[in-house]
């Protein structure tokens, strides 16, 4: 168990450093001096080299790599060169958006889907699941910033229902949710559509499966037999759909902070890509792959704890 | 009965309370978020966009039309050889953190926007002060290298206003002025609040508190005022929504002028544009008229030299750039480009160049050029077009009020050089008699029209989309600036 750790862990930190060397190498070359941007057009040479000089610009690449490296390994994500305050701060400011869009989304995409893909599976051939599919056919097709225009249109525009975008903060719960509750379903409906298919297939391929005949046999009706049997070993394969998805959700939202103009992560990198503010897009990406390479880990322990023949091979 | 008539009355009361407030306070949408909050150090139009005028004043400063007033300068005197400008500052102003302003402050201020490690956007306004000397509290000395007829107009640019050695390390985040209004927060990414001064030295203004949000995408923009999220969205990004909220009773729209020259920016070192033949087979092959109409809806205004039309000393030479095809092609047969060629078309992200350049393009091809169009974010527009010249034509607003002297700089993007018209410029810069400024303007504008440096297309205008009751907001966009010391709401 300890080796198998042991050499998970050593994958872990050769991953991290990699993705660190490739993400800083890749931001690196976008072309775009962020100098010369802040300053503009009027700006003249001496002032550049001069903010160049503030910003650290004047280094070498392979410093500014591990100044950036080993103020990570301290906890320190470095200073936007244009916000001019801790990127930290700033992360912290927007992950109180990202996160809980992405959760409240994923929360309205289960609980539409389910229902759905199981009604679907139950009624196979029937008039209930040609409308579901037909319907998930269109929710996959949709984009979701057209999609997201058209629940604007409707109820924030005509009904006036909601707020066409922006985000009023934390302070008043009830409104920050309301805030996000366009976005979410812009967000869930695409999302709906994948996750009601999945389930519905995989509940197809369980209920072929014997132990479904086999519970039948023992004098379940088919009802008793899908909720007992069918939908639990359908979820694995749905599960994993959803763990996809979270991490889509979470930095996929770029284009519907931008529609709903709300200050999450995904606007913060737009916004720092365009501004060339590296430090800020380094940083968050690292963030995200850090995340994501740390999920993984978790996961490859988790089999092992329930595998055992994971812990004693090798 | 009693009971309901206090009722009643204090309904009444509640109702005019809620009214009453609502009434001074505003939210104003523009496009883009400030980086930062610091106007001395960064060329984002954004940060003037917020705090000019609001927060932060100057010496001198624009008014809504553009004019030089005074600004914590209440009155000044030029010595007769025009170097040295003596202010009279303002009694009683503080600021916002309470420390005193006074000439101790104006020295600082423009002794760090000229120091050799300044990062100051604009330190070429700076560039002639040789010495700035404290007279007393409420008097300061300005020594000029040479005279400077704008030196006022330059004191009166964001890039200028006077900050405080107290304040000046954290400006970014929390910038202390002398303005009418407080900055309060800033929730970046979202919105941005300013509070009334109560200790403010001038007029007070009418607003007790304002709010600015960032929305960068059109149709989010067109929601944000439909749906009345916004009470003004000043520079609206979307023409074409323009005459919807004209036929709206909810709404009224201001279309002002912007100082930015619209053009056709051509490197004038690259072969075949070194040719002043083929430059001018470009003027005549453009359509502005087509050009406005299609890109910008109809907003905007033909200019055929480099100069602002609502200037007064503006010259119409239209006539140079007529849309003639025919000459056109003739002109590119005598510079021996009788079957055309092919250039690149560099476009930054506005949609004056991108739909600009389609049209454009299309119009180019009718006379026989071929355009590479490709389309860049900002910051490689400044790289590969600006600083590093590669670039064939490309289409670009030059926003910044009075910048005929950038086409005396031959090494600025153009690449035009011209010993005449840099001589012309000196004169200028060295002039401050209006009449004879007037007059070398007028020359300035015919030189570079008639050498067609570059194809000068239309002057930008600026949209903005109000509440009907709204009034005191700036129409003109003399300089980036969203102005609310005279913004209030009507009964």
């Amino acid at each position: 168990m300890i080796r198998y750790v042991l050499g998970r862990l050593t994958s872990l930190i050769i991953s991290l450093i990699v993705a660190s060397i490739v993400i800083f190498a890749v931001i690196e070359v976008i072309p775009g001096d962020p100098a010369a941007f802040m300053l503009g057009i009027n700006a003249r040479p001496d002032t550049i080299a001069a903010l160049r000089a503030e910003m650290g610009l004047d280094q070498s690449v392979v410093a500014r790599y591990f100044d950036w490296v080993t103020g990570l390994l301290r906890g320190d994500f470095g200073q936007s060169w244009t916000y001019k305050t801790p990127v930290a701060e700033l992360i912290a400011d927007r992950i109180w958006v990202s996160l809980p869009l992405a959760i409240y989304a994923l929360a309205l995409s289960t609980i539409i889907a389910f229902p759905a893909g199981i009604y679907a599976a139950s009624r196979r051939g029937g008039a209930g699941d040609v409308t579901i599919m037909g319907a998930t056919q269109l929710g996959v097709a949709i984009p979701n910033f057209w999609f997201a225009m058209i629940l604007v249109l409707i109820f924030a525009i005509n009904l006036r229902w909601f707020s066409a975008g922006g985000f009023p903060g934390w302070d008043n719960p009830l409104q920050a949710i309301k805030a996000l509750t366009l976005p979410a379903i812009a967000l869930a409906l695409p999302q709906a559509a994948i996750l009601a298919r999945v389930m519905r297939s995989s509940l197809l391929d369980m209920l072929g499966e014997d132990f479904i005949r086999t519970a039948r046999a023992k004098g379940l009706s088919a009802r008793q037999a899908l909720w007992k049997h069918a939908v639990r070993n359908a979820l694995i394969p749905v599960l994993t759909i959803i763990g996809l998805q979270f991490s889509f959700l979470l930095a996929g939202g770029i284009i519907i902070e931008q529609v709903f103009f709300l200050p999450g992560l995904g606007r913060l990198i737009f916004q720092s890509i365009s501004a060339r503010d590296l430090i800020v897009v380094e940083s968050v990406v690292m963030l995200l792959v850090f995340t994501v390479i740390m999920v993984n880990f978790l996961v490859d322990l988790a089999y092992a704890a329930v595998d055992p023949r994971l812990r004693t091979k090798s | 009965m009693h009971h309901f008539k206090t009722l009643a009355a204090s309904t009444a009361i509640v109702l005019c309370a809620s009214g009453a407030l609502a009434q001074d306070s505003i939210t104003v949408a523009i496009q883009l978020e400030p980086p930062n909050l610091d106007p001395t150090g960064g060329a984002a139009q954004a940060i003037d966009s917020v705090l000019y005028a609001n927060v932060f004043e100057g010496l001198t400063r624009f008014d809504a039309d553009g004019a030089i007033i005074r600004g914590l300068a209440q009155s000044w005197d030029i010595s007769d050889d025009g170097l040295v400008y003596t202010f009279n500052l303002a009694a009683g102003v503080t600021f916002h953190d309470g420390t005193t302003m006074d000439a101790e402050d104006v020295k600082f201020s423009l002794d760090r926007a000229r120091a050799e490690d300044s990062t100051n956007a604009q330190k070429g306004l700076f560039a002639g002060i040789t010495d700035v000397t404290v007279i007393d509290p409420l008097t300061v000395q300005v020594t000029l290298d040479q005279p400077n007829g704008n030196f006022l107009f330059n004191m009166a640019w964001g890039d200028a206003v006077i900050v405080a050695p107290e304040s000046i390390e954290n400006i970014a985040s929390n910038p202390i002025g002398t303005g009418p209004f407080t900055f309060t927060d800033w929730v970046q990414g979202d919105r941005l609040e300013l509070t009334r001064n109560p200790d403010y030295w001038g007029p007070a203004p009418a607003l007790e508190s304002a709010t600015f949000r960032f929305i960068s995408d059109p149709t989010a923009a067109f929601a944000a005022v439909m749906a009345e999220d916004v009470d003004a969205f000043v520079g609206f990004p979307a023409p074409e929504n323009l005459p919807q909220f004209e036929a709206d009773p909810r709404f009224q729209v201001l279309v002002g002028n912007t100082e930015g020259e619209t053009i056709l920016s051509t490197n004038n070192k690259m072969p075949p544009f070194d040719d002043v033949r083929v430059r001018k087979a470009l003027a005549h092959a453009i359509d502005r008229q087509a050009i406005i109409d299609g890109a910008m809806f109809g907003y905007g205004t033909p200019i055929g030299t480099h100069f602002a039309p609502h200037n007064p000393d503006y010259v119409d030479l239209l006539a140079n750039s007529q849309y003639d095809p025919e000459l056109a092609r003739s002109l590119l047969a005598e510079a021996g480009f009788a079957d055309g060629f092919t250039t690149t078309l560099k476009l930054p992200p506005p949609s004056y160049a991108r739909r600009g350049g389609e049209i454009i393009a299309s119009q180019l091809r009718a006379v026989g050029i071929e355009t590479e169009i490709t389309n860049l974010e900002w910051a490689q527009w400044i790289e590969e077009v600006f600083t590093n010249k590669d670039f064939g034509l490309s289409i670009v607003s030059h926003t910044e009020p009075m910048d005929i002297g950038i086409y005396a700089n031959p090494d600025y993007y153009f690449q035009y050089d011209n010993p005449e018209f840099q001589e012309l410029m000196e004169t200028l810069n060295a002039t401050t008699d209006p009449a004879m400024r007037s007059n070398l303007l007028a020359q300035a504008q015919a030189i570079i029209s008639e050498d067609y440096v570059n194809g000068y297309l239309f002057e930008l205008a600026v949209a903005t989309v109000a509440k009907a009751g709204l009034q005191g907001l700036w129409v003109n966009q003399p300089t980036a600036a969203v102005d609310l010391t005279g913004v209030s709401w009507s009964n």
